[in-house]
């Protein structure tokens, strides 16, 4: 995309704006925006995720040489793939890279502990056999509650097997 | 083309006013972050993987009392305009529907939807749910999203860490997983500047707003789509509690610029919104940014009880049914046809003259 102010370079950056009463989207050019006082690729160190990416993978800050980088066992990504995609290839990627990942976390939240929702996954038997008679009566009662008789009805059978 | 009917009210209860604070938060979103233990991400995994992502889900979603014969749309399986319609109807994100820079609509992204809640399927993530209400409604639509969160997660192992919580793709969504948004229309705040102001105060108090359609896109028509920030450090409850504080108050600050507009200037005001009337009842040709605007206008001078004779549903679904690809496929013409933006000025001047005989 062409930037919207000189219309010759391409637009790196996007502005929004209060003008003549109106809110407008500029798409800028580097130069452009750097006479609008607004930081483009450079300014990114600034913002926690952009300077964590851009440091990310050095010796410095994980204390791996990035040459001899550890790899997920999972999915085989490297922290030089998240530092240039921004995404995680795995769960496991968050075990593989725990220390830059926590330190990371903390910039963007504030925390790296998780304080809601517990859970734990639903055992092999569970996954098997289907949730357990406590969980199917709740789902009876949300499907009552909800008008789906023909759903509660199928609940109401498979707890009576199962009892 | 994508068959609509198939859902209740096209997917677009959302848009029928009907919630609390209709005046100003045309509708609320709560969504969930998830992802299948085991499996490797979407960014990373195989077209095969993802259709069996795709599989357990519709399994899993099938033995569920909120998802239980759900409509499943496989984007990856429609054509670039029925993609469009469902990211303009705010069913599908534009990561999913694939219509984001260069790339492609990826192997096995579906979503599955029924009623006000969604899933989904190889977004970012290989779950998003999602629930949407009309107005500002962010107890009742987070309950909903959360009971569906309970059922699915006794049907599919989702990835989840002692520490860190619900692990994502990408650690901005780590932890709860949740985001929360309010679409909210402040053209108060706008006109007497301080909107700035207040936008600035959010990003102090860990929110943030992005445009009509959400992450990447633009303001338009002075609808600014307000969200938590943050996922991790907050349970649930106290994000939803605190976004719902911050939303209140800006719902105060408009009000109040609306008083000091009326009270100061009912001249100019009354000259905006009429003339916004005017022009959408008379216009010949219309842009989709100028509709919006004059849209805005319109929305004002309802909320202020200037115009009694426009309903704020039928504004509502002016929003979704003026923009390119709705205009374009109920009018049989192609995206990029010039006449576009005269169709699209029948329609809104139709849409009108029926409201006005209706109510009047």
């Amino acid at each position: 995309m062409r930037c919207t102010q000189c219309g010759e370079r391409e637009a790196v950056v996007e502005l929004t704006q209060i003008a003549n009463e109106q809110v407008v989207t500029l798409n800028l050019c580097e130069r452009c925006a750097a006479e609008k006082g607004v930081e483009t690729v450079g300014g990114l160190g600034k913002t926690p995720i952009g300077s964590f990416l851009a440091s990310m993978g050095s010796v410095e800050e994980t204390g791996v040489d990035p040459d001899r980088a550890e790899l997920c066992p999972h999915c085989g990504a490297s922290l030089a793939d998240f530092r240039q995609s921004g995404r995680l290839g795995c769960a496991d990627c968050w075990h593989a890279f725990e220390r830059p990942l926590r330190e990371l976390v903390r910039r963007l939240h504030g925390s790296s502990r998780h304080v809601g929702r517990r859970y734990s996954a639903p055992g092999l038997e569970e996954l098997r056999d289907g949730p357990s008679t406590e969980a199917l009566r709740e789902q009876l009662r949300l499907a009552v509650d909800a008008e789906n008789f023909e759903l509660a009805t199928e609940l109401r059978d498979r707890l009576r097997e199962r009892e | 083309m994508i068959d609509f009917s198939l859902l209740p009210d096209g997917g677009m209860a959302w848009l029928d006013a009907s919630g609390p604070t209709s005046h100003l938060v045309l509708s609320t979103r709560v969504r969930l972050a998830r992802n299948v233990a085991g499996r490797v991400f979407s960014l990373r995994n195989t077209a095969r993987e993802r259709l069996a992502i795709l599989a357990q889900v519709e399994e899993a979603a099938a033995q569920t009392v909120l998802l239980h014969r759900a409509t499943c749309f496989r984007l990856d399986q429609l054509d670039e305009n029925d993609r469009h319609l469902l990211h303009e109807r705010h069913l599908a994100s534009k990561e999913l529907a694939g219509l984001e820079g260069n790339t492609a609509v990826r192997t096995g992204a579906a979503v599955l939807l029924r009623d006000r809640l969604g899933v989904m399927v190889n977004e970012e993530d290989h779950l998003r749910l999602q629930g949407l209400h009309s107005g500002l409604n962010l107890a009742a639509c987070a309950q909903e999203v959360e009971t569906l969160d309970r059922e699915l997660g006794q049907r599919l192992p989702f990835a989840f860490h002692s520490e860190f919580g619900y692990l994502t793709s990408c650690p901005t969504n780590v932890g709860t997983g949740l985001r929360a948004s309010v679409l909210i229309h402040l053209p108060g705040l706008v006109l007497t500047k301080e909107i700035s102001k207040v936008l600035q105060g959010l990003g102090q108090v860990g929110l943030t707003f992005r445009g009509l359609h959400g992450e990447g896109s633009e303001v338009v028509g002075n609808f600014f789509q307000l969200s938590n920030q943050t996922t991790l450090g907050q349970s649930e409850p106290e994000l939803l509690d605190h976004l719902g504080k911050m939303v209140r108050q800006v719902v105060e600050y408009e009000e109040e610029a609306r008083q000091v507009l009326w009270r100061d200037v009912p001249a100019i005001i009354e000259d905006k919104v009429w003339r916004a009337y005017g022009l959408l009842r008379h216009a010949r040709t219309l842009s989709f940014e100028e509709a919006m605007n004059l849209l805005s206008g319109v929305r004002l001078g309802v909320g202020l009880g200037l115009i009694r004779d426009v309903s704020l549903y039928a504004l509502n679904k002016l929003l979704i049914f003026t923009q390119p690809t709705h205009l374009a496929v109920a009018e049989g013409a192609a995206v990029d046809d010039p006449e576009l933006a005269v169709r699209r000025a029948t329609f809104v001047r139709t849409t009108l003259e029926a409201e006005a005989g209706r109510r009047g």
